[in-house]
């Protein structure tokens, strides 16, 4: 008796029909709350160039400049600095800058610089994102007696030579990152533009 | 609906018990859950799990009534919370070492199962549900490790959102999605708390109630094994439930009570006396403000990750690395498939499998302490060969399965030859240091394989299952 009147067809035609329409609402319905997880308008917003001023930066020494939120990295170098670098290409994972997103097309050279003595880069490692210390010291007790200078991750020991190249045998798989840039004066650099007509 | 037992409940609770099964609850899981008569130490961890959950949830209210989710302010509203708040550092050091005690506890809790079989004879489902609250734990303790936004938080979590980075073709989408930023900011900082709330508070909770509804379904596991529904049945409080069963309540929760006594005192005593336990409970450059220019000279993540991040470290390729440390987690679900000995406790195990539990416990301290230092060649060979041994444990264990009939020599020579063959793909022969310490420290998967492998193979000794009684021992 209890089942005798049920129309079983119907039943099971509109458990599918429910179902799928449910399931293309709950698609549509995931969307909006996916995506606001996403970087917001704001943050889309806030990638605006910096202007660094050269004359800070004294020979040898390194600046950290912020740009989009991430340390961006001036580099004076010497002469000295500047000469070993060629020396160190078999020791190199990519010592001719192939990856060709990791620099733009001007600072694709040994110096990965548009001038040999300004080297700029963001200075997160390649790895996982920590920021690399500057070791321009040659043949420090920690790093080894083959040292010429360069930078050493904390988190996990990747080396980077004084143009941001990356060493064999460490963690991190390409060159630090050449952010675009131009030298808007013999004594200013603009972050985040390769060249003046972009800022219009 | 069928009906409800009757009961002999009268006045209020009577009528309670007549509108919502609370006394029914009551007897079901506590007054008439008949639990083995021989639990020991080792099942002290359980209960504590639940304590410390709640000493976590209770802290962290009171903590977010005074903590703001925000870049500019968080830091310095942790500092408002130890400094102006009365009695806001008590409540601080409560969240922050029971963080640690959390771990400690669910390690403890989980070597357990591993010595005594717990995840046999109709148990996987409570040890799958049991993984999930620990990938779960671990999920909340690093998004909330965030949250004072110090040095340590900021380029911890940096490390460890960038691990998704590694993903081919979708990594860099993927990381964004889960910062919400480009850089880890103020939106990730906010997104985390939200998190860390939601998930010990409404989803940790959840897990916890199916982990014990499945756990009184089956029947806990015992030292010995031995399932006690299929022993004898009747006692002095039921004629129908097993002999060798005890009433969870009074005779488990006072014992349970003392457990709690002895780790309360413990608790409070580091964290009264030594609440940053010297930097590994809270890591000395998190008492400076998170600083995105410049990452402190040595990162480290809280001690209860470390083993993981050795296992990180341990492959050079990041997304590999990535891929053996998610994996170092995976490969624990699978551990009630890969143990397939019908004997679930040690007691009655060979010595082999007892040695390889052992060498497991000592493999895992020794990855979270190279976790810890930094990379020098001496450690990262060590992390790298405790890591190999690590995922050699998950084969060994599932060849220990038939010590009767499986040919130890073969296996011994297949693991070995493993070994043998990831260490020429890694040699280059560029470093002469590295290669040195290939070489030497070579000496740890042999000694691993020799104990587990061959002792077995020709000590008979290390090769004898002992009968399991019928009935618990002691």
């Amino acid at each position: 008796m209890a089942n005798s009147g049920v129309d079983k067809s119907r039943r099971r035609f509109l458990i599918a029909a429910t179902s799928v329409v449910g399931g293309a609402g709950t698609v549509a319905l995931a969307t909006p709350f996916l995506t606001s997880m996403s970087p917001s308008a704001r943050a889309l917003a806030a990638g605006a160039p910096v202007e660094y001023g050269l004359g800070k930066v004294e020979a040898g020494q390194q600046v950290r400049v912020k740009w989009r939120g991430k340390p961006v990295w001036v580099v004076n170098r010497t002469p000295e600095m500047v000469k070993g670098l060629a020396s160190l290409n078999d020791r190199l994972k990519d010592p001719d800058s192939n990856i060709l997103t990791q620099q733009p097309e001007y600072a694709k050279n040994l110096y990965r610089s548009r001038k040999e003595q300004y080297l700029v880069l963001v200075g997160i490692c390649t790895h996982l994102g920590c920021s690399p210390s500057y070791r321009p010291e040659v043949a420090p007790a920690d790093l080894g007696a083959d040292w010429i200078g360069g930078w050493y991750c904390p988190c996990h020991g990747s080396r980077f030579d004084l143009a941001g190249r990356v060493y064999k045998n460490v963690p991190a798989g390409s060159n630090l990152e050449v952010p675009p840039y131009y030298f808007k004066d013999d004594s200013t650099i603009v972050i985040g533009l390769n060249d003046a007509k972009e800022a219009v | 609906m069928a009906d409800r037992p009757a009961h002999n409940y009268k006045g209020f609770l009577g009528w309670v018990e007549d509108r919502f099964p609370m006394m029914e609850t009551w007897n079901y899981h506590l007054a008439q859950y008949y639990a083995p008569k021989n639990f020991n130490f080792w099942y002290f961890f359980g209960s504590l799990a639940i304590l410390v959950l709640v000493i976590q949830i209770v802290s962290g209210l009171f903590l977010a009534f005074n903590y703001k989710p925000d870049a500019a302010y968080a830091f310095a509203s942790v500092e408002y919370i130890m400094r102006d708040v009365p009695g806001g550092w008590f409540i601080r050091y409560m969240h922050s070492t029971g963080a640690s005690a959390f771990f400690i506890v669910v390690y403890l809790h989980m070597y357990r199962a591993l010595i005594y079989g717990s995840y046999k004879g109709k148990r996987e489902l409570i040890w799958l549900i049991g993984m999930a609250i620990y990938v779960v734990l671990m999920a909340t303790a690093f998004m909330g490790y965030l949250l004072p936004w110090g040095q340590m938080s900021y380029w911890g979590a940096q490390v460890i959102i960038n691990l998704f980075n590694t993903v081919p073709y979708v990594g860099n989408e993927l990381s964004t999605w889960i910062r919400g930023d480009f850089v880890l900011g103020d939106a990730t900082l906010n997104r985390f708390f939200a998190l860390h709330f939601f998930l010990p508070a409404l989803i940790l909770p959840a897990l916890v109630f199916v982990h014990i509804v499945a756990l009184h379904a089956v029947g806990s596991n015992n030292p010995d094994g031995v399932e006690i529904k299929q022993g004898p049945k009747g006692n002095m409080w039921s004629p129908t439930a097993p002999t060798d069963g005890i009433p969870f309540h009074p005779y488990y929760t006072v014992k349970d009570i003392v457990g709690v006594a002895v780790f309360l005192f413990f608790f409070f005593a580091i964290v009264f006396f030594s609440p940053e336990m010297g930097g590994y409970f809270i890591e000395k450059p998190n008492f400076e403000p998170a600083n995105a220019l410049k990452t402190p000279l040595h990162i480290a993540p809280v001690w209860y990750f470390t083993p993981f991040y050795t296992v990180l470290r341990a492959v050079p390729d990041p997304w590999y690395g990535t891929l053996a440390m998610f994996s170092a987690i995976i490969v624990l679900f699978l551990l009630p498939w890969l143990d397939q000995n019908p004997i679930k406790s040690w007691r009655y195990r060979t010595l082999a499998h007892k040695a390889n539990l052992i060498i497991f416990a000592l493999v895992f301290i020794v990855l979270g302490w190279m976790g810890v230092e930094t990379v020098t060649p001496v450690y990262k060979e060590l992390g790298t060969r405790m890591t190999e041994i690590y995922f050699l444990f998950f084969i060994v264990i599932w060849v220990h399965s038939r010590p009767a009939t499986v040919n130890y020599l073969l296996w011994f020579g297949l693991l070995l030859g493993l070994v043998v063959g990831i260490d020429l793909w890694r040699y280059n022969g560029e470093v002469k240091d590295e290669a040195h310490q290939i070489l030497v420290q070579f000496i740890w998967p042999l000694a691993y394989l020799a104990i587990t492998l061959l002792l077995p193979a020709f000590v008979s000794k290390w090769n004898m299952e002992k009968p399991v009684p019928d009935r618990v021992t002691d």
